[in-house]
């Protein structure tokens, strides 16, 4: 797992960012299964009560629980802001890519083409057209998208100078 | 009895709002207003809607997190504002208005699960077969309502622009 090979590339420095030990060891086990219910939510949206965004949400919590675990600078190697940014962008074309074939597909904009024409055996995991597909989309969206939020929140602090609040980055 | 179980949820969840608006400090009326969250998710699951349940806990926990991330962080750790008396009466004034104006139109709201309207029923009946989604609640916002779904994967869209862009790394002067 990238994670522990992040952790024993830096471990032998005592670093003093992030939480103690226990902690730590109990995130590494913890985030990679809650990673695994994000990604079960999400498929499984279609047929079960879930969808994108609370499957996106729970992604993006297995994410910050790391950030606030292990200190920020154990996640640049999972998930830098770069490829966050180019996530959250991918979900959105995935979802404006899939929505608008449609029109050349022969449905109404919207439309749910892929059901339409092959329409597959109901209550499977490969089932209800494209639905399944504009779940991923969002939860790819949502998941970037938050995580985003809460680093950049979290590399910002608010020192009051004076009378003025400043804010400044740590990096 | 569920309604017995929401209403005693609902006063529960009166109270807590209450305290995380009076408390003085920050850490405090941030855990009341976790309190007042995960209640509602409990109501919604007596409601029986399961996807809205666990929207309403994630989102819950999420926003606790950075919340309290943010309270703790900084330097601001108590609120000092003392609350006058004006404000207050006008408070109360406009609750009697409200309760008043309003006290028709809630007893006319149906009961829960009852009269549903035709496009629900539209929905219900026709959901499976035109969508192949045993999810009723996916195969509306993502088949039936996908231009909504799509307008609203925008507004997430332009709202982190707007974070990142706000505090991006390097602060023009």
């Amino acid at each position: 797992m990238k994670l522990s090979e992040a952790k024993s590339a830096s471990g032998g420095s005592k670093e003093k960012n992030g939480m103690s030990e226990i902690v730590k060891t109990v995130c590494n086990w913890i985030a990679g299964f809650i990673f695994l219910f994000g990604c079960y939510i999400t498929a499984y949206g279609h047929l079960t009560p879930g969808g994108g965004f609370a499957g996106g949400v729970i992604l993006a919590a297995s994410f910050i629980l790391i950030v606030l675990s292990f200190g920020k600078d154990k996640i640049s190697p999972l998930l830098p802001r770069k490829r966050a940014e180019m996530i959250e962008a991918a979900g959105g074309l995935i979802f404006i890519f899939s929505v608008s074939t449609a029109i050349y597909a022969g449905a109404s904009f919207c439309g749910n083409f892929i059901f339409k024409k092959w329409s597959c055996a109901n209550f499977k995991l490969l089932s209800a057209g494209f639905i399944p597909l504009l779940n991923i989309a969002i939860a790819l969206k949502v998941m970037a998208g938050l995580f985003l939020v809460f680093f950049v929140l979290s590399i910002t602090r608010v020192i009051l100078e004076g009378e003025k609040l400043k804010m400044v980055k740590e990096e | 009895m569920t309604e017995y179980i929401i209403f005693t949820f609902l006063v529960f969840m009166i109270l807590a709002a209450v305290a995380a608006l009076e408390s003085k400090d920050l850490l405090s009326s941030i855990i009341s207003i976790g309190a007042v969250g995960f209640m509602l998710s409990v109501v919604f699951l007596y409601l029986k809607a399961p996807d809205i349940a666990i929207v309403q806990v994630v989102v819950e926990i999420l926003t606790l997190i950075i919340l309290i991330r943010v309270t703790i962080s900084r330097d601001i750790r108590t609120i000092e504002d003392t609350r006058n008396f004006m404000p207050f009466a006008k408070n109360v004034i406009l609750l009697f208005v409200l309760a008043v104006l309003a006290a028709r139109a809630i007893g006319l709201l149906p009961e829960v699960g009852v009269n549903l309207s035709k496009v629900a029923q539209y929905y219900l009946l026709r959901g499976f077969e035109e969508t192949g989604a045993a999810n009723i609640v996916s195969a509306v916002i993502l088949d039936y309502r996908a231009y909504d779904t799509l307008g609203e994967a925008t507004i997430l869209f332009t709202a982190i622009l707007g974070a990142v862009v706000i505090l991006r790394r390097k602060a023009k002067e």
